[in-house]
């Protein structure tokens, strides 16, 4: 898995509220057997015509947007299907960070399976950054902090809340299957309780 | 005196492996995992790769449903897939399930179809159980009275090598539906009304429970449609306490415990129930009998209005987005509006009682020209139930399409799609941007308005063809 300490780049903002999977990465693209190269087909009904042809009003087909490691996005990112084709596929564009002031469940678990970093912030504090298309911030998750350079001394930082346990798992690069199988013992009991019941 | 329970706490706790601490998520054993083609692959790669075997393939269940052609195979046997990924897709599972020991359900078992529709048909759902599947509608199973929810294919991978899950626990959220639903309105009505009163995000970080007299009045169709839906409000999952009518629908299904075990099953289940106690995190209350025939007109499941009312305004820049995706004008009533495709499916809408709504419907009527209907049974038993039923004859009569068992136009991968810019009301569950082909432009609704949207050939409230509560 994906290790994540530290990062500073360029925001990139998707106002729209309620981004569904479905937009993440439509269906069609999910009769694949791998997570290699899905981020061809993010949004990829946004930034292409029915032709294929690139629609140059999408900032997602801005040059900026493949070096925007952080993705802002409205309320409620990532709602509907459980597909992990999603962040998949924006890890693969180049995505390393997600920010909204609230993040569907299922996404947000398979973002910390697949080591896209998922941060929920406070309406005010996801306001400020979703007026700061472009500018550059630096996400630490060692300290658990979002600083934002200001032009003078108005520099912002805004600490964010984030599982104790996702936050081990992304800093150390530890795998949760990892986790699971030494839970074997444990696993072992349950399932000797669980028979002896049926 | 013990801490009054919710059903959601005490399948919590009676699943626990390793409870929660601040350090680390509790470890959560689930009892049935459901699987198909589309999100294990990679789960079953990732097994592969560490040498790891499927710890119970006696607990986990799998079918082909999301890539698989609805159109019969040609003379040479061939089933016409869309495209050869689809096709290699399907045979990847094939292959998964031989070399795992895992039970396939295929295209010559019998009985294959959509997961969410063939696992409680089996009688493989069961009350009390945890059941997962890489796939956001495992909610309906929670019909039962079980834990369901959907994961991710890493965590697909999780549970095949371990039968395990890392889970936070969720808060507990109650929807209290009284009274009756009015004539001509369903489950499905309520569920899109529930979503439309909570919001797309409503039930994020929750977990609810439906009780009240008129979700006891439901059967277990019914049920499934309304739990199905519960993700659609962004809960973790959506849950009814078991019953008689839990008990009825489970007797005598195959995977179902048999004879003395059987009862001894059953007041086993009947206890699962919240305490009288309990307290929820929220309460919400719902009147049914104001629960009209309901249609969304958005891009999002919560946009919805009862099929009479006027479409209203707003002031957010994503509902205008919404609206001129569907190309409709607010302050206008929906009714009359041109209609291109019906589609009657799905795991929510795609069960024999939705096949009868929908056929009494068509009965001695025709679709009306300018529509395309299609009529998609959820699974291989639907399918044989409606023909025994003389269903499908009703359908092809009428002019509609009478496919084999699959997810169909309700995800349009298979091929099944609707074209861009033309309508479709859909029984199923996501009016998304894009969701039945890209640039379509999707209603949701009840099997009842959709077939009566069928006849007319515009948007039409199903009250007007006579629909009688018992067809509801
Ligand atoms: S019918 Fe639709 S919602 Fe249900 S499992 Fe298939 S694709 Fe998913």
């Amino acid at each position: 898995m994906n290790v994540f300490t530290r990062l500073n780049g360029e925001i990139m903002v998707l106002a729209q509220q309620n981004i569904d999977t479905d937009q993440i990465i439509p269906a069609r693209f999910l009769t694949t057997t791998s997570f290699e190269g899905l981020g061809d087909h993010l949004f990829a009904d946004w930034r292409r015509d029915a032709s294929g042809q690139e629609k140059p009003e999408c900032v997602l087909n801005q040059p900026r947007a493949r070096h925007s490691p952080i993705l802002v996005a409205g309320r409620n990112f990532g709602c509907g299907s459980s597909r992990e084709h999603a962040p998949h596929a924006l890890l693969d564009f180049g995505f390393r960070v997600v920010i909204s002031s609230e993040i569907a469940d299922i996404f947000s678990n398979n973002c910390q399976n697949v080591g896209l970093l998922p941060i929920v912030l406070p309406e005010d504090q996801h306001r400020h950054l979703m007026g700061l298309d472009g500018q550059e911030i630096t996400v630490d998750l060692v300290t658990r902090s979002i600083f934002v350079c200001g032009s003078h001394d108005n520099d912002v930082r805004f600490e964010f809340e984030i599982d104790g346990f996702a936050r081990r798992c992304l800093l150390q690069g530890m795998d949760r299957l990892d986790f699971l199988l030494a839970e074997e013992k444990a696993i072992k009991a349950h399932e000797c309780v669980l028979e002896a019941r049926t | 005196m013990p801490q009054p329970k919710t059903l959601y706490d005490r399948l919590w706790d009676a699943h626990l492996v390793r409870a929660e601490s601040g350090d680390t998520p509790a470890v959560m054993y689930i009892d049935l995992h459901l699987v198909h083609e589309v999100t294990s692959p990679q789960g079953f790669d990732m097994l592969r790769k560490r040498k790891l075997a499927v710890r119970r393939p006696d607990r986990t269940v799998a079918t082909m449903d999301h890539s698989t052609p609805t159109l019969p195979a040609d003379e040479n046997g061939r089933l016409p897939y869309a495209t050869d990924q689809a096709e290699k897709q399907v045979e990847y599972l094939r292959e998964n399930c031989a070399e795992f020991g895992i039970k396939l359900h295929d295209f010559d078992s019998g009985n294959r179809g959509i997961v969410h529709v063939i696992g409680p048909e089996l009688g493989a759902t069961q009350p009390g159980m945890t059941i997962v599947c890489g796939d956001s509608h495992t909610s309906t199973h929670g019909a039962f009275g079980a834990l369901a929810f959907g994961i991710g294919s890493t965590e697909v991978a999780y549970v095949l090598a371990t039968q395990c899950v890392l889970q936070r626990k969720a808060k507990n959220m109650r929807i209290t539906v009284n009274g009756e639903l009015p004539k001509g309105s369903s489950a499905k009505d309520l569920a899109l009304h529930i979503i439309n009163r909570l919001g797309v995000n409503g039930g994020t970080g929750h977990v609810i429970e439906y009780s009240g007299s008129a979700i006891r009045a439901l059967d277990m169709e019914s049920r499934m449609t309304l739990c199905n839906m519960a993700i659609e409000a962004g809960t973790r999952a959506g849950m009814v306490a078991p019953d008689n009518i839990t008990i009825e629908y489970l007797r005598g299904r195959e995977m179902a415990p048999k004879g003395d075990d059987f009862e001894a099953k059953a007041r086993q289940w009947l206890a699962l129930v919240s305490d009288e106690s309990a307290v929820f995190d929220q309460e919400i209350e719902i009147d049914a009998s104001n629960v009209l025939p309901t249609i969304t007109y958005g891009t999002n499941p919560g946009m919805s209005i009862p099929i009479q009312g006027i479409v209203p305004e707003s002031m957010s820049a994503t509902a205008k987005r919404a609206l001129d995706y569907m190309a409709i004008d607010v302050g206008k009533s929906l009714s009359g509006r041109r209609v291109d495709v019906v589609f009657i499916g799905s795991c929510t809408n795609g069960r024999i009682s939705d096949l009868r709504v929908a056929a009494e419907i068509l009965r001695n009527r025709r679709v009306a020209d300018n529509v395309r209907m299609l009529v998609v049974p959820g699974s291989e038993a639907v399918r044989k139930q409606a023909e025994t039923e003389g269903l499908h004859e009703i359908f092809l009569k009428a002019g509609a399409e009478w496919r084999l068992p699959g997810c169909s136009m309700c995800i349009a991968m298979n091929g099944d799609i609707v074209a861009p810019g033309k309508t479709a009301v859909s029984t199923s569950n996501r009016n998304f941007e894009g969701r039945q082909g890209a640039g379509a432009r999707t209603m949701l609704a009840s099997p009842a308005t959709a077939a009566a949207c069928a006849v007319a050939g515009v948007v039409t409230d199903p009250r007007s063809f006579g629909v009688s509560r018992e067809v509801a």
